[in-house]
């Protein structure tokens, strides 16, 4: 599927998926995509029946227990509205995985109707939604991890389109900044010392670059990040560009609040 | 733990220090390269990419007709084609050649493909020397040891290592100047050229419409295997053919940009059958033989598209994974990304030895962005470890996903652990078990457990809404 050439999305009422992780961990990153989505005239519909996308099995090569997941959440999010998930690798099994594994199996259309309106958080809101700049400040260094299931996607310069237009916030390249965080869900666990070896080179480049904030479109590779910083004497402060986004513009209305009372 | 370590895994762990090192930054400074010299000359090296990912696929879709034509073509220059279903097939192929011809020394210039047959062993238990002469392919064969990647040989050597093989080797005293030890294996060499019967090489690419070969190389050991020698034999994959002559300028400059960040390489020989009456040197006599070992069941295959590699390396260097655990961790010839969808589907029925090879991968995808024939290698592994799981093919650390599945298609019970979550004892072990527990936490905290707060949050904020727009 070409996502660089999809029309806009059919309305502004959004199925929020908010991806397993954040079901389980990463409370504030669901919210902080709910506030931001609600900024922009969207209507938040959460189903309360999702649980997960199919790819911790999908990647762990049991497709028949991922085909499962995968028929369920199409089911949970039918309908013609779009659909937005806070993470590009939620998103990329909606929208490839989900596509490679039902290759062979009669409801593969169902799969690609789901797949036609999945969007990542970003692209929605950039190339969805027509937004290209963004409101609010947020003084700080900062260093972007592009997460690597949205290569090929429009994500990442849609990201780093967000970012640059924000007040106050400079954004800080690192070294081999291309390169995986070491995360790829059950490969953190099955290649530990693989995973760990990857982790830790890309922390060294972002401490190396002075970043004061660590930020991605994904919670798995800030997880695994954030999990590795913690055992650090110094660390970034880590958030979804969901957060920054919502820190951005509780910042704004903050300095802009006393100056309109003045007048 | 240790019988629960992935084999990947454990020989990185277990690696040398300075290996490591020393095939990351060349690995690093590689993919660096690449870029640099493919997004300077191209405005849009991507759409390049995917122009030669389709040549080649239709090249693999329509093998049979190609092979034939080419067959025609490379026997009206001349040639004598030979077709070998295996690695031993085509060995024999080449001792036979040899032996008509009571050849009992052949110099060889790199090729994969007589790795993958491992020729030179073959020979040499027949009384034939074998002697490889690109430099890298040299150390190895004089170490006892094997290449640890498919352009650079011996990425995983230092000089030191290699200056000591010089001295045991009887080369000269021990000295560590690269530029020292690259003359030394010249005078070396050059003597052996014109000592042998036979010359051995591989082919980049054969095509099908004119019969020529291209070799592509940067120390121009292919041509002095060429040159002095009557018999010039090439070893080929059935794979690596191109339609036309004009297929080349797009696929050589793809090439060399991907494997060595080079315009061209050195030398690019595009050879045309054997030696014509007016010229005065080159080989009288000249055989293809084009190897099957496996590639047909490849091809049938839903990975075929990896049949359209050019064998550039590109998406070695580029892996996260091969830097950290180097070539010879894949324990088959083709290492890295490439090497972890190509080794175990050649492995026919030894699949199962090497499945754990598509494990290996964190399905970044950093190898099919750079890949010059656009080979969607993360998918492809993600069906051989499709394949391996239906096979009943056991793979350590993978946590099993049966009970997970039966939850997340269950909303109540998601609901449930949800809220239960803070006691991590109702998440079922086989969700998370022991030892992905252990894994995770050797290197890294597990945040704290946030399991249904979201989902109050929202209810919270959709009634705090609904009280504002309807003020009682």
């Amino acid at each position: 599927m070409h996502l660089n050439e999809r029309p806009p999305p059919a309305s502004r009422n959004v199925k929020l998926m908010a991806t397993c992780l954040c079901d389980a961990y990463f409370d504030d990153v669901a919210a902080a995509t709910v506030e931001v989505l609600e900024h922009l005239g969207c209507t938040i519909d959460f189903p309360e029946r999702q649980t997960c996308c199919g790819q911790p099995a999908f990647n762990a090569g049991d497709w028949e227990s991922s085909r499962k997941v995968v028929r369920h959440m199409v089911e949970v999010f039918e309908g013609e509205d779009p659909v937005v998930v806070p993470s590009g690798s939620c998103a990329a099994m909606v929208f490839h995985g989900a596509l490679l594994e039902f290759e062979k199996e009669p409801d593969l259309g169902a799969i690609q109707a789901l797949a036609h309106r999945t969007w990542e958080f970003s692209d929605f809101i950039v190339n969805g939604l027509g937004v290209t700049a963004w409101p609010g400040r947020f003084p700080a260094k900062v260093a972007f991890h592009r997460s690597c299931h949205t290569r090929g996607t429009p994500s990442g310069e849609a990201s780093l389109k967000l970012l640059r237009s924000i007040d106050g916030l400079e954004l800080t390249p690192f070294g081999e900044g291309e390169q995986c965080c070491g995360f790829g869900g059950t490969f953190s666990v099955t290649f530990p010392n693989i995973s760990k070896g990857m982790g830790e080179l890309k922390l060294e480049h972002i401490a190396a670059s002075g970043a004061e904030v660590l930020v991605s479109g994904d919670m798995g590779c800030l997880m695994h990040l954030g999990g590795m910083a913690a055992r650090r004497e110094q660390t970034p402060r880590i958030l979804h560009l969901a957060q920054l986004l919502r820190d951005a513009l509780r910042a704004g209305v903050a300095r802009e609040a006393p100056s309109t009372a003045a007048r | 733990m240790a019988a629960k370590e992935q084999p990947i895994d454990k020989y990185s762990r277990e690696l040398d220090a300075e290996v490591r090192h020393a095939v990351h930054d060349n690995s690093a400074a590689g993919t660096d390269k690449r870029r640099e010299i493919l997004w300077g000359d191209y405005p849009a090296p991507d759409a390049l990419r995917h122009v030669a990912g389709q040549l080649k696929q239709h090249v693999v879709e329509n093998l049979d007709r190609y092979l034939e034509q080419a067959e025609d073509s490379l026997r009206k220059r001349g040639v004598q084609v030979h077709w070998a279903a295996d690695g031993e097939a085509a060995n024999r192929a080449v001792l036979d050649i040899l032996r008509a011809r009571g050849a009992k020394r052949l110099v060889k210039a790199k090729s994969m493909v007589s790795e993958e047959t491992e020729l030179a062993d073959y020979l040499a238990k027949n009384g034939v020397d074998c002697l490889e002469t690109d430099l890298g392919e040299f150390i190895v064969q004089v170490d006892g040891d094997h290449p640890s990647h498919i352009v650079k040989p011996i990425i995983h050597k230092n000089r030191r290592q290699i200056a000591r093989t010089f001295e045991r080797e009887g080369l000269g005293d021990y000295n560590d100047d690269p530029e020292v030890i690259t003359r030394r294996a010249r005078v070396y060499l050059r003597k052996k050229y014109f000592e042998a019967d036979a010359g051995l090489t591989g082919a980049n690419f054969v095509v099908a419409d004119s019969g020529r070969i291209v070799l592509v190389t940067n120390e121009g050991n292919s041509r002095f295997c060429l040159a002095p020698t009557p018999v010039h034999i090439a070893m080929v994959g059935i794979e690596k053919l191109v339609p036309r002559d004009a297929d080349l300028p797009l696929m050589l400059n793809l090439l060399a940009r991907s494997a060595t960040g080079q315009r061209l390489t050195v030398y690019t020989e595009f050879i045309s059958g054997r030696r014509a009456a007016e010229q005065p040197d080159g080989p009288e006599e000249m055989h293809v033989i084009f190897l099957d070992n496996g590639r047909s069941e490849v091809l049938a295959s839903d990975c075929r598209s990896i049949l359209r590699c050019i064998r550039c390396g590109a998406c070695l260097n580029v892996c996260p994974v091969y830097r950290q655990a180097s070539g010879h961790a894949y324990r088959s010839v083709y290492p890295g990304p490439v090497g972890a969808v190509l080794s175990p589907l050649l492995a026919g029925k030894r699949f199962p030895e090497l499945a754990d090879l598509p494990k290996a991968s964190s399905l970044c995808g950093a190898c099919n962005e750079v890949c010059p024939v656009d080979i969607p290698i993360p998918d492809l592994l993600l069906r051989l470890r499709d394949r391996a799981k239906r096979e009943g093919i056991a793979s350590p650390g993978t946590p099993p996903m049966g009970l997970w599945a039966s939850m997340a298609t269950s909303p109540g019970l998601w609901r449930a652990a949800l809220g239960a979550g803070k006691a991590m004892d109702l998440i079922p072990k086989s969700w998370i078990p022991v030892g992905a527990f252990q894994a995770w936490h050797a290197s890294r905290d597990l945040p704290p457990w946030g399991g249904g707060r979201f989902r109050r949050w929202l209810k919270r904020r959709r009634a705090e809404q609904a009280a504002t727009k309807e003020p009682s």
